[in-house]
């Protein structure tokens, strides 16, 4: 790819090849099921039948992490939690991507104050790219958050920026 | 059988060892010796008035002002439906008892906890290790002197 | 033709007996603490022989979130929604725990609509667990479309909370003293056309999982626990009453007005198996949302008018004593041993998260099963990671 880019301006061959590869990773994003505590109801309400993620196609949910472009961080991770995450997410291959889901993910939640085993905030593990706030979210906030997500994966290219 | 029904039966065999008693409600309890816990447990789990066959709960509280961690045993009989507790008073610098995990195997977790949340020793305990923290956790968290560690294993406590 | 010599002679190979020069080895498998069998953060492992298990052991608190050291820091009525977040899956019944041991402690009295409206959004919440467990069930015995089919009925019901209370799933609505708002317009009748809906729906499940044949085989005559099994280690709920001990809270001692309602008791029977076994366990709560959509009938017909809240100050400040009072949660007996000192705080809180006491018995039933029996063991006894690990 670099050959190409030395001699053409930058982006011309790869807008159409970028188009491709960003709609077919938007439209087929497998989520892994990382449920912790209470967003997971949330997080399973949202892929069964009244707010289908399926339609989305974001409905097939890979337990093991080499399969999944997405985890869906949904509860409170602890101390205990927190490296069997870093792990996880490690085993995702590229490009994967992080949805925060709940207070406690984003920050602590309710037990940010008085909790002694409570990791405030999954970006202390992971990077984060969408944080979805609610505690726990609606559905409709969940499928927001990935429809913010599609939006970014929208923008990436692969030329050399 | 009321409170004071089983207090008497109780008597009757372990005078003893009772400290002290409560017979009213909301919380009616015997303060038994920590010594004389699991005879008394054994009692009060195979006499035909009392049977208390289901352990319901294992709590211990912590008391720095006189120095004492109490352990309650709350107990509850499936046939008789009546209500009991049994309480033990330790010293606070090296709380030691004796596991009932012997009669009631539902203890085996509960002591587990206490042990890991409070510091509580249970002796002859089948596995006493931490159940809730990390193994490598130092500290006992639910202690009223407890202090918050700063960081874990790269992560903070409080970023 | 030249005959072959069998390196094994068949009939020597009996059920058991292994040829000499074959070497087994113990595999130690770790059903890691994110599986989507587990329920949850919970890990197990396991020690097996090829399919079989030898020894499952459970570790938990890897959510451990503090509530108890909470409840120390914060007021009564601020630790409310922390009781929501124990069991998520039944926080109406959480709310009613913590607010009855609050109530008897301080000498509350709640007035007659609140003590019924509790009984409607408790045993609501009741078929909603339910319809989870059974789903999330099917979904691990590797029955897809049940899953779907409890989670239209669940959104019905959080739909009737939503109107009530504005939340789905961790509601606070149950307070000290009472109960928060009283009823929207209409939600009477909304109530009674969902049970009119509901209760053609639970010969639905039957006719889809219950006496499926494959789910019979997967579940009958496995992780048996016999009835003074269940009762040495603290079973209850479902589990115990699996067992055939007929022992329920809301009889035995009732509270919040649940003796005047008339309901049975489901209790398993061994019919599609040995008594005790997974289908027992999860064929009562089948039977228990039955008996739910009964008692909601009965308290929607006999609904007193009147307030819905009693005259709770807003710094409630408990005698100095303490109380130990539980209530029957979809999964078995939620207690709460309360120790007050004259504070606005508790001094001390300690719940007993009925899964707790569920789970210790998974070491002595997964013994001697197959690997495949693990997840039918977890999925018959129903935990929920947040009560377990608090």
């Amino acid at each position: 790819m670099a050959i190409i880019e030395g001699i053409f301006e930058p982006g011309l061959v790869v807008t159409s090849l970028d188009w491709v590869l960003n709609w077919s990773r938007k439209r087929s994003i497998f989520p892994m099921t990382f449920g912790i505590a209470c967003c997971a109801i949330e997080m399973m309400a949202t892929g069964a039948a009244r707010f289908d993620l399926d339609r989305f196609g974001a409905g097939a949910f890979r337990a093991t992490p080499r399969q999944a472009d997405l985890m869906i961080v949904a509860g409170t991770v602890t101390f205990k939690m927190a490296e069997r995450l870093r792990r996880l997410w490690e085993q995702m291959a590229e490009p994967r991507f992080v949805i925060a889901m709940g207070a406690c993910a984003i920050s602590g939640g309710p037990y940010h104050l008085y909790g002694y085993h409570v990791v405030k905030g999954v970006d202390q593990v992971v990077p984060v790219d969408v944080y979805v706030p609610g505690c726990p979210p609606r559905p409709e906030a969940l499928i927001e958050g990935l429809m913010r997500l599609q939006d970014k994966i929208n923008a990436r290219t692969i030329a050399k920026q | 059988m009321t409170p004071s029904d089983i207090i008497a039966v109780l008597k009757q065999y372990d005078a003893g060892g009772i400290v002290s008693v409560v017979a009213d409600l909301p919380y009616p309890h015997v303060l038994v010796k920590a010594e004389h816990l699991v005879a008394v447990a054994a009692f009060l789990k195979t006499d035909p008035q009392l049977r208390f066959d289901l352990l319901r709960c294992i709590s211990a509280v912590d008391w720095p002002a006189n120095n004492g961690m109490e352990v309650s045993y709350d107990l509850i009989s499936t046939s008789f439906v009546h209500t009991f507790a049994v309480k033990v008073m330790l010293d606070r610098r090296d709380p030691q008892v004796e596991s009932v995990s012997g009669v009631w195997p539902a203890a085996q977790w509960h002591e587990r906890e206490a042990f890991d949340l409070m510091g509580v020793r249970f002796l002859r305990h089948p596995d006493l290790r931490r159940i809730l923290m990390p193994e490598d956790w130092t500290g006992h968290p639910l202690r009223k002197d407890y202090q918050d560690v700063v960081e874990y294993r790269g992560l903070k406590f409080n970023p | 033709m030249k005959e072959i010599e069998l390196q094994y002679q068949p009939d020597l190979l009996h059920e058991g007996e292994v040829p000499s020069d074959i070497r087994t080895e113990e595999l130690v498998l770790n059903m890691g603490p994110q599986h989507p069998s587990t329920h949850g953060v919970l890990r197990v492992i396991l020690h097996t022989d090829g399919e079989l298990v030898l020894k499952a052991v459970p570790y938990i608190g890897y959510l451990h979130r503090c509530a108890e050291k909470i409840a120390e820091k914060v007021t009564y009525r601020q630790f409310t929604p922390y009781t929501d977040r124990l069991d998520y899956l039944a926080a109406m019944n959480n709310n009613l725990g913590f607010a009855l041991a609050v109530e008897k402690l301080g000498g509350i009295e709640t007035p007659q609509r609140a003590d019924y409206l509790r009984v409607i959004f408790s045993e609501l919440n009741r078929i909603a667990s339910h319809l989870v467990a059974t789903g999330s069930y099917g979904l691990d015995m590797g029955a897809f479309t049940p899953f779907v089919y409890c989670f239209r009925e669940r959104e019905w019901i959080l739909d009737l909370f939503e109107s009530a209370c504005g939340a789905r799933l961790t509601y606070s609505y149950i307070t000290i003293g009472g109960v928060r708002d009283d009823l929207p317009d209409g939600w009477v009748g909304r109530c009674r056309d969902f049970l009119d809906y509901f209760e053609p729906k639970i010969s639905e499940y039957n006719d889809l999982l219950s006496f499926n044949h494959i789910f019979v085989h997967r579940t009958g005559n496995v992780g048996v626990c016999p009835p003074d099994l269940a009762l040495a280690y603290a079973l209850t709920g479902p589990c115990l009453r699996g067992s055939g001990v007929k022992w329920d809270l809301r009889k035995a001692t009732p509270y919040s007005r649940y003796d005047e309602f008339d309901f049975d008791v489901p209790v398993g029977r061994g019919q599609n198996g040995t008594l005790g076994d997974c289908w027992d366990r999860y064929f009562v709560r089948i039977e228990e949302m039955t008996q739910s959509v009964r008692i909601i009938r009965q308290a929607l017909d006999r609904l007193p008018d009147g307030p819905v809240q009693a005259k709770v100050p807003r710094m409630l400040k408990l005698p100095a004593g303490e109380i130990y009072c539980e209530v029957e949660n979809p999964r078995g007996q939620l207690g709460f041993h309360l120790v007050s000192d004259g504070g606005t705080s508790p001094y001390r809180l300690k719940v007993r998260g009925p899964s707790f006491c569920n789970l210790s018995v998974l070491p002595v039933l997964a013994r001697n099963c197959l690997l495949a029996d693990i997840s039918a063991l977890l999925g018959s006894l129903d935990i929920v990671m947040g009560e377990v690990d608090r």
